[in-house]
């Protein structure tokens, strides 16, 4: 966004003056717009993010590598997928608890699907389906049973993680040895043109959602919906329709993320994608979203997501314990909330 | 006259891009009642927050009682005797009214636990005093407005306050209310409280206060005793400039039906027929709690019907959602912006559109281009004052705010326009810019149904009034017809015989 404005006021004003004030023009636009106070204050995350990535590449020369750069996408892509559904729900005021035990049921549903020799092209669209459905149902339960969304959550996680161990017998289900194995693991290990597949999973499940919130009714109607419930609804919107809406979206990318974790260790683990919810509620957070709903931006999540698993790649690299890192990561986590709440 | 309790003088105060006070006074004197008056934004409240200590100033001085002190909060303020009455009243429901008045400073014993006994009778004495007639120990929700508002009073009471000041106090309040908060008034000015009354209200001024203070873009104007000016002069004073007419009513003839209502229950109505020209303006009044906002709400389709049949130009409608009013032609513009108007924190261009996003889609992509022209075109005829479109509409002024919210509703293109009180909490000149749109519509054909507490604007912009009380409708007047004295009558449900007037 903001680079785009950039581009458009460098032509504005390189068309609406004579050569010898553009350059100031130009400047002047620049430090208007763009190297404010406020400005600065809004990008906080991405200059705390290159920051981290600048002071730690001076520490470690192994960090700023293209191998370890792409190790570290490729890591935090699965929370980065899950932090991306619970950004909409977020911003429409609500917050999903369920993810985990999605990504749980949905691995294991499509690793028993694989084991059975399903083609990976059927196999994948149901676990996604399912995934939609799984948190369509948290949607409706909210939305039709005026549940709130905190205490309906926190019954789908604890009843799906128990169906996942009843469905799993608490046992990892293995995709087996055939063909179809081999090509379902090429989500979660396979490369496209030398990056791995995660990461272009990343990129556009970020970029459609970007899409949604800034160029349909749907994506400002979430906004609106996390800014103000009474009035979204006295102006005609159907708030259950959006808010069910929102659920199953996060739904789809829970299992998606089931899906790369599953694929890529050939197993669908019962345990899998526990505490992934707090981790995916931690990078929107520190992404600048307000957990009131109604504020944030789908592009602060990304930065989020990327700074903790940053972080956490360069705590290893620098041989700190991950019982250090855990006390690292709150450290971030409240410096982001202490910041946001500064401005307010 | 007498030496004032509290002065402000000079205050300066400047927030990033705007000088909100500059060279504001204002005098308060014991024993009597000083109206602050001015439009929105011309600094009322920045000024009773610097007084409070909210904000601090650049510049100036504030004398109580004979010597200079500045506040660093309201809790400073309040224990030295000064108490603000807010307009949003600081209670809460859930507590007992004992509990509201003594929160953060309850009496207790050696062990910290709190004197039941003592803190309640305290607190039923200053009810009776106020003549409240509810026991401290009931819960605060379970009172009316008005009475929570002399539940705020009685805790300025309790800290022994020789001034209080009120921010529009009677906003919320009934007619009935209303008298009982001014025989309070009253009492207190005999008691040698000085009092500061803000409000839009005109008629009460002159009812209630002593003396008037001036403020305009943020600067002292005038302080003026009630008895040296009369209503045009003071309207002057605050606008800077005459308006002639405040109720620039136009006489168009209306065209043919539009809108039937029949036998409408809801909660809260009880069977109500009306109904309504092409290019007519029916106005609605009654006190509060009388049913007119659940009446348009459920002709709107925001609030369920039990029975009862809603026909647009001959097609029975009935619509049972938001959704529905609006698809077939009928928009509702709230009373209350800040709770289901409008959405603060989206900007205002977001909230302008929020309706008509259909119509400004292409397939399911937005169009922007059609969503900014149509956002500017309604923003220029409307004369809304903001920076840009994508300016947070919470930092609008209750006029341009309520502006952005009618031009929602005229976005989807209605038929029948529904005004909920649209000039409460809004300022003298913008009020005017809104009748002069309302009369606009009216000449283009659209119909309207304005409900307004405000019974002068009722007289002034209606062709024909309807006045409701307890969820009936209690009396029709064509507006030749009409005075406040027969609206009032019907509002608190004496039936008029026309026969025997």
């Amino acid at each position: 966004m903001s680079q785009n404005q950039a581009a458009n006021s460098n032509a504005n004003s390189n068309s609406n003056s004579n050569n010898n004030v553009t350059g100031d023009v130009m400047t002047k636009t620049l430090t208007q717009k763009f190297f404010t106070k406020e400005w600065l204050f809004e990008q906080k995350s991405l200059i705390a993010l290159i920051l981290l990535i600048v002071v730690v590449s001076f520490l470690n020369p192994h960090f700023f590598t293209m191998g370890n750069i792409l190790n570290i996408l490729r890591q935090t892509s699965v929370s980065a997928i899950i932090a991306v559904g619970m950004t909409l729900v977020i911003l429409t005021g609500g917050i999903d608890l369920g993810v985990g035990s999605v990504l749980a049921l949905c691995g294991a549903f499509a690793a028993s699907l694989i084991a059975m020799e399903v083609s990976v092209m059927i196999a994948v669209p149901v676990a996604l389906f399912a995934g939609a459905a799984l948190g369509a149902m948290s949607g409706i339960i909210i939305a039709k049973g005026k549940v709130q969304a905190f205490i309906a959550t926190l019954v789908t996680m604890t009843l799906l993680r128990g169906v996942t161990m009843v469905y799993t017998d608490g046992r990892p289900i293995s995709t087996g040895f055939t063909d179809v194995a081999d090509s379902f693991s090429w989500i979660g290990t396979g490369y496209l043109l030398g990056v791995p597949v995660p990461i272009w999973l990343m990129v556009i499940v970020f970029a459609s959602v970007w899409y949604l919130l800034n160029h349909t009714r749907f994506g400002r109607y979430v906004y609106a919906l996390g800014g103000n419930e009474a009035a979204t609804r006295l102006s005609g919107i159907n708030v259950d329709k959006v808010k069910i809406g929102v659920y199953a979206i996060c739904g789809v990318l829970a299992a998606l993320a089931g899906l790369i974790v599953t694929s890529r260790l050939s197993s669908a683990q019962p345990t899998a994608g526990m505490g992934y919810e707090l981790d995916a509620i931690a990078a929107v957070v520190v992404g600048g979203t307000s957990l009131a709903g109604g504020k944030g931006r789908i592009m602060g999540t990304l930065i989020g997501a990327l700074i903790i698993g940053f972080l956490n790649n360069a705590l290893n690299l620098l041989d700190v314990s991950s019982y250090f890192q855990m006390i690292a990561k709150a450290v971030v986590i409240l410096l982001a909330v202490l910041v946001e709440t500064k401005k307010k | 006259m007498t030496q004032a309790i509290l002065k402000l003088s000079g205050i300066e105060k400047s927030f990033p891009g705007v000088k909100a006070l500059d060279n504001a006074c204002l005098n308060v004197y014991p024993g009597k009642v000083m109206a602050l008056l001015g439009e929105n934004g011309a600094g009322k409240s920045t000024l009773m927050k610097v007084l409070t200590g909210i904000y601090h100033m650049d510049k100036g001085s504030i004398n109580y009682q004979g010597s200079d002190v500045t506040f660093d909060g309201p809790r400073h303020s309040q224990e030295v005797g000064i108490s603000i009455i807010h307009q949003e009243l600081n209670l809460i429901p859930e507590l007992t009214i004992a509990e509201n008045i003594y929160l953060g400073r309850e009496t207790t014993n050696a062990f910290g636990g709190i004197k039941w006994t003592q803190m309640f009778a305290d607190a039923d004495a200053l009810l009776q005093r106020l003549n409240v007639k509810h026991s401290s120990r009931q819960l605060l929700g379970e009172l009316s407005l008005g009475e929570q508002q002399m539940v705020e009073i009685a805790k300025a009471l309790s800290f022994k306050s020789q001034v209080i000041v009120m921010d529009e106090p009677t906003d919320a309040l009934t007619e009935s209310e209303t008298k009982s908060l001014f025989k309070v008034i009253n009492e207190l000015r005999n008691e040698g409280c000085g009092i500061v009354y803000i409000s839009h209200r005109l008629k009460e001024i002159f009812e209630i206060c002593d003396d008037i203070t001036v403020l305009r873009d943020g600067k002292f104007i005038a302080e003026i005793a009630v008895t040296d000016i009369d209503e045009d002069g003071l309207i002057e004073k605050m606008v800077g400039r005459r308006l002639d007419e405040i109720y620039p009513r136009i006489d168009a003839k209306h065209g043919t039906l539009c809108l039937e209502v029949e036998n409408i229950v809801a909660p809260g109505v009880r069977d109500v027929s009306f109904t309504l020209d092409h290019g007519e303006i029916l106005g609605i009044s009654g006190l509060m709690g009388a049913g007119r906002t659940e009446l348009m709400k459920a002709i709107y389709g925001a609030l369920p019907r039990q029975s009862g049949d809603v026909i647009l130009d001959d097609k029975v409608v009935s619509p049972i959602t938001p959704r529905d009013g609006l698809a077939n032609g009928i928009a509702y513009i709230s009373e209350d912006r800040k709770g289901d108007g409008l959405i603060l924190g989206l900007s205002v261009k977001e909230n302008m559109s929020l309706c008509a996003l259909d119509a400004l889609s292409k397939g399911l992509q937005l169009d922007h281009a059609k969503e900014a022209t149509a956002v500017e075109d309604f923003m220029r005829q409307f004369n809304v004052k903001t920076p840009s479109r994508d300016q947070i509409i919470g930092n609008l002024s209750g006029g341009n705010q309520q502006k952005v919210a009618i031009a929602k509703g005229l976005m989807t293109r209605p038929k029948v326009l529904i005004l909920d009180e649209p000039t409460r909490g809004v300022d003298v000149g913008a009020k005017k810019e809104i009748y002069q749109l309302i009369n606009q519509f009216k000449a283009e054909g659209m119909s309207i149904i304005l409900v307004s507490s405000e019974m002068p604007e009722v007289l002034g912009m209606s062709d024909r009034i309807l006045v409701m009380h307890e969820g009936r409708i209690s009396g029709e007047f064509m507006a030749a017809d009409a005075n406040q004295e027969k609206l009032m009558a019907c509002a608190v449900g004496k039936k008029i015989n026309e026969a025997v007037l």
